[in-house]
């Protein structure tokens, strides 16, 4: 139950800072990255933001923990590889981000705005996730 | 808009490390998304994480009044993007939370090329969507 509570109060604290920070709006995304144009850098805050209150966290104090508060261990990535996969998917979803502005957590955020262009994009989305599916099975699963 | 940036940033760290701290898990948005429409037999936390992500917008907007961004968007740029997002997320296991945030953090060197990579195919999206359009 625990667990679920905290999935619902994360998300929306994600949310609203995904809001506040301005990454909801496409453009902004593009803005930020259109470095040789009109371009918004302050976008490149966020995410410094984001990560120095995370870094020092899984650095320093997730070492010495042995369990999280509700749930049996932490799951983090196994993977160190990489490969043409991570690169190749990298660069497609970049394109995918500048050509809209968006990405999946402001996506999902938009929701709230019942923008017809945010059903659009996730549907897309998921439709994209399905097809990389049928592209990488049955040998590679992530 | 500084204040701003920097403030939600902070808010979107401070989750990151919440749901790892709590529940144990990466907050990977495009995974979680993954989860909670595919996999919910496994996962079932990823759909109280995707209703949040919709709470908290809404309750900046009860708080602050309500401020929708503008979607004029073509409709090509909103299918061909979200083709590629999902297609690109799932190809290179994360997308800007999972591996931007979450996995920089970590020190994870496939993080960094990922983000890198994004960051430069998606700035030459947009300077050739510039020039064409």
């Amino acid at each position: 139950m625990m667990i679920y509570l905290t999935a619902l109060a994360t998300g929306a604290m994600f949310g609203a800072g995904l809001v506040v920070s301005g990454m909801t709006d496409p453009a902004n995304i593009q803005g930020f990255l259109d470095v040789t144009g009109a371009w918004r850098p302050h976008l490149a805050l966020v995410m410094i933001a984001a990560i120095a209150v995370a870094l020092p966290f899984f650095q320093w104090v997730l070492p010495r923990l042995s369990k999280p508060v509700y749930g049996a261990s932490f799951l983090a990535p196994l993977s160190t590889a990489i490969d043409q996969r991570l690169v190749l998917g990298a660069a497609i979803f970049g394109i995918g981000w500048g050509v809209s502005g968006l990405c999946p957590g402001p996506a999902i955020a938009g929701i709230a705005y019942l923008e017809p262009q945010i059903f659009g994009f996730l549907a897309a989305m998921l439709i994209g996730m399905r097809l990389a599916d049928r592209l990488l099975s049955p040998s590679a699963k992530a | 808009m500084i204040a701003t940036s920097i403030f939600g940033g902070l808010l979107i760290g401070l989750a990151s490390v919440c749901l790892m701290l709590f529940a144990g898990r990466i907050a990977g948005i495009s995974s979680i998304v993954y989860r909670a429409i595919f996999q919910l037999k496994f996962e079932s936390w990823a759909l109280t994480f995707v209703i949040g992500l919709v709470l908290g917008p809404l309750l900046v907007a009860a708080l602050n009044g309500p401020a929708a961004p503008v979607f004029d968007l073509a409709w090509w740029q909103v299918a061909l993007g979200g083709l590629l997002v999902g297609f690109g997320s799932r190809l290179g296991s994360g997308c800007t939370s999972g591996h931007g945030v979450c996995g920089i953090s970590r020190g994870s060197a496939r993080s960094v090329v990922a983000t890198l990579t994004f960051m430069v195919t998606g700035v030459i999206t947009v300077f050739i969507m510039g020039m064409v359009l």
